[in-house]
């Protein structure tokens, strides 16, 4: 049965989220990639405020393709998370609580996310026609030069996904594949 | 000798762009449906079922499978006896200039590793020529994403290493890799020639439709034999564990010197897509 997490996320809900769970995420989150997250990190180094305010925000690392007809948003499925690493840190101290993307997570992210209490979503790669539809509002709010890269605000309702790395580090990429494999034994 | 009009290249690069991010080739689909059907792991399965949905929901609405549509790799076969009237690389690049723009697909291609400004448009395009005899020409457009791509691994390897070594190899970069190209995965292995055409082995073996097994039978052996081995690793869909972690393992090789015994692994995701066409 799917947990269902509507945002902003707060402490509470954090912990009661765990590692292997699948979720349905509502409300509103935002859409940041590399670029972004570099120019999210600059700001912060100079105490300067963020484009959105990062206390209990979920973060999805995407980068859309353009809306076709009548589309809210082009496809958007998550895009790779270590990319991402060298710049969660930051914003998880700054009050970010949830991310949303896929793969791996390095331990210094692990480890702001355990003192800090976040959590890592994963949702499925390459599932981009699909996932679009759980988002009912998108508008670019800073680095529209940054193209699909921009930093957007979505309004989404019910989009999948899973518990990857909970905010006491369990990891599903390690126990879902140690679990498995010893079903099979 | 045979006159093509670069006009007629354009037109063709444009709609392979467009199609090819939509409709997912038919093999993989099966593989997928297959996969569904024999995943014994419960998120596994669900997983599957969901990258199912997608690209019906992608084919259906005329919308891209993924929303990194790739770098645009282009590979052209010319018979030896065609002439193009205009300029083929540019005819090339522009066919992928208005199938990126007109169909709505993601705009991911820097003009420079370093400054990393964005092109706006998907060019260039990477262009992989063969020449061949006749009079034939045969385009295939291949968008490549990067999450897979950025997994891939290049090895000079020793020929003491043999093909323990090559094996050894190869579940190593699907190891290293574990979530992060989106598994269920297509492998394209090279091995031989030199360090580049290894790299470009692995690249073609991508193309080649994943019902067809290598001619060579010790090839296609080793194919079938690192399909059952990788999926024995227990990475699973997304990597949260499970049976399918690849659908495919298609293996290239040449001749190579002496000293030497390059082998690259070029790993693609489940959208593994590509789509020709003979003009
Ligand atoms: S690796 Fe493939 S499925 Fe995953 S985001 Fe990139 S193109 Fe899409």
């Amino acid at each position: 049965m799917e947990k269902r997490v509507t945002t902003p996320l707060t402490l509470e809900q954090v912990k009661d989220l765990k590692s292997g769970d699948s979720v349905l995420i509502s409300g509103v989150i935002y859409t940041a990639r590399d670029a972004a997250h570099k120019r999210l990190c600059e700001l912060a180094a100079q105490g300067k405020p963020l484009p959105f305010d990062p206390t209990d925000s979920v973060v999805y690392f995407v980068g859309p393709a353009p809306a076709k007809g009548d589309q809210v948003i082009g496809s958007a499925g998550p895009t790779t998370s270590y990319r991402m690493d060298a710049y969660s840190p930051t914003l998880i101290a700054l009050g970010q609580r949830g991310m949303i993307g896929k793969g791996k997570r390095s331990p210094e992210v692990v480890a702001a996310m355990k003192e800090h209490g976040a959590v890592y979503f994963g949702a499925i790669g390459g599932a981009g026609a699909l996932l679009s539809r759980c988002i009912k509002k998108a508008e670019i709010i800073a680095y529209e030069d940054l193209g699909a890269e921009a930093l957007r605000r979505l309004e989404v309702e019910d989009l999948p996904a899973f518990v990857i790395i909970d905010c006491e580090g369990n990891n599903l990429y390690e126990t879902g594949r140690k679990e498995y494999l010893e079903s099979i034994k | 000798m045979r006159e093509i009009n670069a006009q007629d290249i354009t037109a063709a690069v444009k709609r392979l762009c467009m199609e090819a991010n939509s409709y997912l080739p038919g093999d993989i689909k099966e593989r997928i449906c297959k996969c569904y059907e024999n995943e014994p792991w419960d998120l596994a399965k669900n997983i599957l079922g969901i990258i199912k949905e997608n690209y019906e929901i992608a084919e259906d609405k005329y919308v891209p499978i993924c929303q990194d549509t790739g770098v645009a790799c282009v590979f052209l076969e010319i018979g030896q006896d065609v002439h193009i009237n205009g300029n083929l690389e540019e005819a090339i690049h522009q066919g992928v200039r208005e199938g990126y723009i007109e169909g709505c697909l993601r705009k991911s291609v820097v003009r420079d590793p370093l400054d990393r400004v964005n092109t706006t448009d998907n060019t260039p395009a990477m262009i992989y020529y063969n020449i061949v005899p006749g009079d034939g020409l045969k385009l295939t457009v291949a968008p490549k994403g990067f999450g897979s791509e950025n997994m891939s691994q290049i090895k000079m390897l020793k020929p003491s290493d043999g093909l323990e070594g090559v094996k050894a190899f190869i579940l190593k970069a699907v190891e290293d890799a574990g979530p992060n190209p989106c598994p269920p995965i297509v492998v394209g292995v090279g091995i031989g020639g030199t360090f580049d055409k290894a790299a470009f082995l692995a690249k073609k073996a991508l193309m080649r439709d994943t019902n067809v097994r290598n001619a060579d039978p010790f090839y296609a052996d080793l194919e079938n034999e690192m399909l059952e081995k990788i999926n024995a690793l227990g990475i699973g869909p997304q990597g949260v564990g499970g049976k399918t972690t690849a659908l495919a393992v298609n293996i290239e090789k040449m001749a190579t010197h002496i000293a030497g015994l390059p082998v690259a692994v070029n790993i693609n995701c489940h959208v593994t897509r590509h789509k020709s066409i003979e003009l």
